[in-house]
């Protein structure tokens, strides 16, 4: 097994699954019907992005595990997702800001993997960069909206985009891990991601008439599966049924 | 066993029968999802392709292949899943563009697959499929489906969906 490109399927398989689940709780709760319908589609892609990556890492461990034992069956600490995915809903513009951040990432390592050397890695990314296209547009709406909307909602939008900044630094973070994967073209550096990440947001930040945070401290760990303690909260949720009910099938 | 070409377009053939879960008007077919047929040693693979990564038919599309194939005496079938390369609305088929107009859902505008019109004011010129003005403004991104997109005709008022452009 390439231990390596297994960890590094699992990190975008949970940034996917977890955000996913995340956004599934919100269903029912969107400010409107069309909105609350746009949680729960961009939910949905999401977890059949995860789907594709987990069952890709289950055939690179080669170890009789299925995508949905790495799904449910695994322990906290071996999940890679960044904390920013697991933090909290919060009020909308917390959900908004937490989407923002990651749709904009998402779409440039997208637009970079899909020419990674790894075939599989190169499809998955392909087909998902065509659904985040759709998320980011709507999420840097959200932030422009809010943000450049009434004294209220612009207070709101400005303290969402503050209070996760934090958690964006965690993103572009590399280990051993992107080492061994750049030197064969299978994933790419993260530098440039952050470049183009940075440049995004200063540009919708701008439009949204918001001011971009000061860096202060700055969330890591999750690359060794260090999380905030969201996680395990989440798990024990998502993870419940089929480790009370080991033979359930759907 | 070499499986006869008649055998694979008896396949073909067969996949129109089965409709779409959601859109019922449009079969497999229509749609692109099928992408290959081929078989090792008895069975026959058929490989399909999701229109969205999430889209929930797809278990049931898988389903529903291996019912009509049992149906029809061909039992040793496996589906496999493929991302490769990535579904698009070019490969809608005209006949499938207006089975979807008849049925109230806008067709995807052609010729907008280019990413950059994503970042606009949302696809131009969505047809109305009830009265046919193309004075229609988005609604919101999301729809009744991952697929569609919401829309309103300003001349005729009623909502719509429409099929997006990827």
């Amino acid at each position: 097994m390439n231990t390596n490109l297994f960890k590094y399927c699992l990190r975008l398989g949970d940034n996917s699954l977890i955000l996913g689940h995340r956004l599934a709780e919100y269903c029912s709760y969107g400010p409107y019907l069309e909105e609350d319908i746009s949680i729960t589609n961009t939910s949905l892609d999401l977890i059949g992005q995860a789907e594709a990556i987990l069952k890709y890492a289950a055939l690179v461990e080669n170890a009789e595990r299925t995508a949905d034992d790495l799904a449910y069956r695994r322990p906290e600490i071996e999940f890679y997702n960044v904390q920013l995915v697991e933090q909290p809903n919060g009020n909308f513009a917390h959900l908004i800001a937490r989407q923002f951040f990651i749709d904009a990432f998402n779409f440039y390592l997208y637009s970079a993997l899909k020419e990674s050397t790894d075939n599989t890695i190169a499809s998955i990314a392909a087909k998902s960069l065509k659904e985040v296209t759709y998320h980011l547009r709507r999420s840097s709406e959200w932030v422009i909206r809010l943000g450049d909307g009434t004294s209220e909602s612009k207070i709101k939008m400005q303290e969402a985009i503050n209070d996760f900044w934090l958690y964006t630094f965690e993103m572009f973070e590399m280990d051993e891990v992107d080492e061994e994967l750049i030197t064969k073209a299978i994933t790419v550096d993260l530098k440039p991601i952050q470049d183009l990440w940075n440049k995004k947001v200063d540009e919708i930040l701008v439009m949204a008439t918001l001011t971009r945070p000061e860096d202060g401290y700055m969330a890591t760990g999750s690359r060794k599966g260090y999380h905030s303690e969201h996680l395990g909260y989440i798990l024990a949720e998502m993870q419940y049924l089929p480790r009370a009910y080991p033979t359930a099938k759907w | 066993m070499v499986v006869a070409e008649k055998t694979y377009k008896h396949i073909w053939k067969l996949f129109e029968q089965i409709p779409d879960p959601e859109i019922p008007v449009l079969s497999i077919l229509d749609l692109g999802i099928v992408r290959r047929i081929t078989s090792e040693d008895d069975t026959i693979v058929i490989t399909i392709t999701p229109t969205y990564s999430g889209c929930p038919a797809m278990n049931l599309f898988e389903e529903d292949i291996i019912a009509k194939l049992k149906e029809n005496n061909i039992m040793n079938v496996r589906v496999e899943m493929t991302y490769d390369p990535p579904w698009t609305t070019a490969w809608i088929t005209d006949k499938a563009r207006k089975g979807l107009e008849d049925y109230g859902i806008a067709p995807p505008v052609r010729g907008s697959q280019d990413k950059g019109e994503l970042f606009k004011e949302g696809v131009k010129n969505v047809r109305c499929p009830l009265c046919k003005s193309t004075n229609t403004k988005v609604i919101s991104q999301f729809g009744s489906t991952a697929c569609k997109a919401l829309y309103k005709c300003e001349d005729c008022l009623e909502p719509f969906d429409y099929f997006k452009c990827i």
